[in-house]
C-alpha cells in the first residue's frame, strides 16, 4: 500500500511539451469557431479586393438580409445536429408553416379548409408557429419512440411535409398586397447611419443570443452536448436522453414556424415551392461553423458565421462577376475541409 | 477477527434477483449483502453475471423479479438518477463521463446546479463558478492536487485522469455505497495502485464498496469479503484470509464448493 501522502498526486498531470502544429489542433479544440472566422475574414479581403464596392453600406446590408432566413434555421439545425441528429426536413417543414400562416390571413384561399382565414393575422402567425412546432412533435416522436434514425425520418418528412403542402393550399403563392402588413413586418427595415437592417436580422442575431446562452447556461444545454457526443454516458449519468432529444426536435420546430414567418417577410410573398438548397445550406452553414455531425461539439456563433460564409462567397462572386457555379464549388470545398478538420481536432491529445 | 452477530443490517442487500434477456439468463436468483464500512469484491468467471448483480444496484437495470433493499428499505430504481439521488453511486467500466464536457460539467452532469435566486429561478442559470470550485475540491479531497484546469474537457486526459474523475464524481456525490466495475482494466501498474488507494480512502470516510474485478491480487489487497459469483448465482462469499487465490478461481469455475458454514456472510470488522 502506497503512503496516502503520494496517494493520486501524479494520477493527472499535463504535458508541458507540445508541437506547434499540436498546440494550433488544442486551441481549434477549444474555440471551434475560430477556423470558419479566419476562412469568413479571407473570404471578405478576397472579394474586397476583387470588387470594392463589396464592402459598401448597402451591400453589407444585404448580405445579412440573404442570410436571415438561412441563419434563423441553422440554429435548429445546430441543435439538432449536436445531438448527433440531422433535420432535412427543415426547408420543406418552415414552407408548410410559412403557407399556413399566409393562407390563414388572407381572405381568398385556395382551399375552404380553414374557416377561420382572414380573421386575424396574429393568430395566423401563431398557428403557423404551432404548425412548425407539430413537424417537430412528430420528427421527434418519430425518432424517439420509434427509435428510428434522424436521417431516414426526416427524409421521409421532406416528402410528407412537402406534399401537405401542395394538398392542402393547392400551389398558390399568396403576394405581398393580398396580407396584412403585420405578416411581412419582418422585412421592413430601419438605417443605422448609411446601414439598411431588417428586422427580421434583430430578430434573428437575438435568437442566436438566447439559444447561444441555453446551450452555454442551462442544464438542458449542456445535456444536448452530452446526449450528441455519448448518449450511453449521458443516460448512465441519469439524463433521459430520449426527453432531451425529442425536446431538441420540439424546439427546433419552434425555430421553424418563426422562420417560416421570417421568410415571408424577407420574400414578400408565401410561395408553396421552398428553395430547393434551403435544407443544404442550413447543414453546410453548422458544418462549416465548426460543429461536428457525429454530434456533441460545436457552437452557435460558429453556425452564424458559416451562415454568413455562405452568402458573403455568394454575393461576392457575383458581384465579382463569376459564375454561381464557383460558389458551388467553394462551399462543397469547404464543406469537406471542415469536416476533415473537426475529425483532426477530435483527436486532440493534452 | 471476530464475526459480529447478525444483527446488523446491511446497507445493500439483494435476494433472489433474476434478470433475463431474451433467452440468456443474467442473474438466477442471485443473493448480495454489503456491509456499512466495508470493500466486497465481487468476481466471477466472464457471464457469471457480475455486471448485471451491480447494474440493478446502480439503476441501470430493473430486475425481472427479487427484492433489494437500502438500510432496510425496499428500492425499486427505474434509473441511474434515482439510484444516485439514494447515494447510490455507480463507475461504470465505461466511465460514462462525456468526452467533449469539461470536468466540472462531468462531475455534475444529471445533477447541476442553479444559480441561487432570480436569475437561477427564472433563466435557469448553472451556477458554473460554484461548480468549478466545489469540482476542484473534490479533487483535492480525493488526493488529486495537480489537477489545475478543472474546465478542461475530459477528453484531453489520459485514461487514469479520466478514471480519476469518474471515480471523483461518485466520491463526491456518493453518500451510502460506491459501485466500481473494472475500475483498473484499462490502467497501468502505477495508476492501479493509486484506484486502490482511493478505493481505501473511500472505506476509511466510512463508505461502503463494491469492487467488480478480475483481477485476484488486487482483490485480496483491498477487499474485506469477496462474492464470487457463478452462472447468475452467489457461489460463495470468503475472506482474503480464509481463502486464497487459488480457492477463489477453483470456486469462480465449480471446481470447488464452500459449505455454509465456512462462508463469510456476515461483516468482517
Amino acid at each position: 500500500m502506497s503512503s496516502p501522502g503520494t496517494g493520486t498526486a501524479e494520477l493527472v498531470e499535463f504535458e508541458q511539451s507540445r508541437t506547434p502544429l499540436q498546440r494550433v489542433q488544442g486551441v481549434l479544440h477549444k474555440y471551434p469557431y475560430l477556423s470558419p472566422l479566419i476562412v469568413l475574414v479571407v473570404a471578405v479581403i478576397i472579394f474586397y479586393l476583387l470588387n470594392d464596392r463589396f464592402l459598401l453600406p448597402q451591400n453589407i446590408s444585404f448580405i445579412t438580409q440573404q442570410t436571415v432566413v438561412v441563419g434563423t434555421l441553422a440554429i435548429a439545425q445546430t441543435l439538432v445536429i449536436l445531438t448527433a441528429g440531422i433535420d432535412l426536413s427543415i426547408g420543406a417543414a418552415t414552407t408548410l408553416a410559412q403557407m399556413t400562416m399566409a393562407n390563414l390571413a388572407v381572405f381568398v384561399t385556395a382551399s375552404n379548409v380553414l374557416p377561420i382565414a382572414g380573421q386575424n393575422p396574429y393568430l395566423a402567425i401563431l398557428l403557423g408557429i404551432g404548425v412548425g412546432v407539430l413537424t417537430g412533435v412528430l420528427n421527434g416522436f418519430l425518432i424517439v419512440r420509434l427509435n428510428l434514425p434522424p436521417f431516414i425520418v426526416t427524409l421521409g418528412t421532406l416528402s410528407v411535409f412537402t406534399a401537405l403542402t401542395l394538398i392542402l393550399f393547392k400551389a398558390r403563392t399568396i403576394q405581398a398586397p393580398e396580407m396584412p402588413e403585420v405578416m411581412k413586418w419582418l422585412g421592413n427595415t430601419f438605417e443605422i447611419g448609411e446601414f439598411k437592417l431588417m428586422y427580421g436580422v434583430v430578430l434573428m442575431l437575438l435568437m442566436y443570443v438566447i439559444f447561444g446562452y441555453i446551450l452555454k447556461n442551462t442544464a438542458w444545454g449542456l445535456h444536448v452536448y452530452a446526449v450528441g457526443d455519448d448518449p450511453n454516458a449521458a443516460q448512465l449519468s441519469g439524463i433521459s436522453t430520449k426527453r432531451v432529444i425529442f425536446s431538441v426536435y420540439v424546439v427546433s420546430g419552434l425555430i421553424i414556424g418563426i422562420a417560416g414567418w421570417l421568410t415571408i417577410g424577407r420574400v414578400g410573398s408565401a410561395s408553396p415551392n421552398p428553395d430547393p438548397l434551403l435544407n443544404l445550406d442550413t447543414i453546410t452553414a453548422v458544418v462549416i461553423g465548426g460543429t461536428s455531425l457525429f454530434g456533441g461539439r460545436g457552437t452557435l456563433l460558429g453556425t452564424l458565421i458559416g451562415a454568413f460564409i455562405i452568402t458573403v462567397v455568394q454575393n461576392g462572386l457575383s458581384l465579382a462577376g463569376l459564375d454561381q457555379a464557383y460558389r458551388v464549388l467553394a462551399i462543397g470545398v469547404l464543406v469537406i475541409v471542415a469536416v476533415a478538420v473537426d475529425q483532426w481536432i477530435r483527436k486532440v491529445k493534452a | 477477527m471476530t464475526t459480529t452477530t447478525g444483527t446488523t443490517t446491511p446497507v445493500l442487500q439483494g435476494r433472489n434477483l433474476v434478470k433475463t434477456f431474451g433467452r440468456v439468463v443474467g442473474l438466477d436468483g442471485a443473493n448480495l449483502e454489503l456491509y456499512p464500512g466495508e470493500v466486497l469484491a465481487v468476481v466471477g468467471d466472464n457471464g457469471a453475471g457480475k455486471s448485471t448483480l451491480i447494474k440493478c444496484f446502480s439503476g441501470a437495470h430493473t430486475p425481472d423479479s427479487g427484492e433489494m433493499q437500502l438500510n432496510g428499505q425496499r428500492i425499486n430504481f427505474t434509473s441511474t438518477h434515482e439510484a444516485r439521488e439514494h447515494g447510490v453511486e455507480t463507475v461504470f467500466q465505461t466511465l460514462a463521463v462525456s468526452p467533449a464536457l469539461d470536468i466540472a460539467s462531468n462531475l455534475y452532469l444529471g445533477r447541476e446546479v442553479r444559480k441561487a435566486g432570480f436569475v437561477g429561478k427564472v433563466f435557469r442559470t448553472l451556477d458554473k463558478k460554484g461548480m468549478r470550485q466545489d469540482s476542484a475540491q473534490h479533487l483535492r479531497d480525493l488526493g488529486i492536487s495537480t489537477l489545475q484546469n478543472i474546465t478542461q474537457a475530459v477528453e484531453t486526459l489520459s485514461g487514469g485522469q479520466r478514471q480519476a474523475v469518474a471515480v471523483a464524481r461518485a466520491a463526491a456525490f456518493g453518500s451510502q455505497v460506491i459501485i466500481l466495475d473494472e475500475p483498473t482494466a484499462a490502467l497501468g501498474v502505477n495508476e492501479s495502485a493509486r484506484v486502490l488507494q482511493m478505493i481505501q480512502d473511500l472505506r476509511d470516510r466510512g463508505l461502503s464498496v463494491i469492487l467488480i474485478s478480475h483481477n485476484m491480487p488486487q482483490v485480496f489487497e483491498v477487499a474485506d469479503r469477496i462474492h464470487v459469483a457463478r452462472l447468475g448465482k452467489r457461489a460463495a462469499v470468503v475472506t482474503p484470509q480464509t481463502a486464497s487465490m487459488n480457492d477463489v478461481v477453483a470456486i469462480m469455475t465449480g471446481a470447488m464448493t464452500v459449505p455454509d458454514h465456512e462462508q463469510q456472510l456476515t461483516p468482517v470488522n
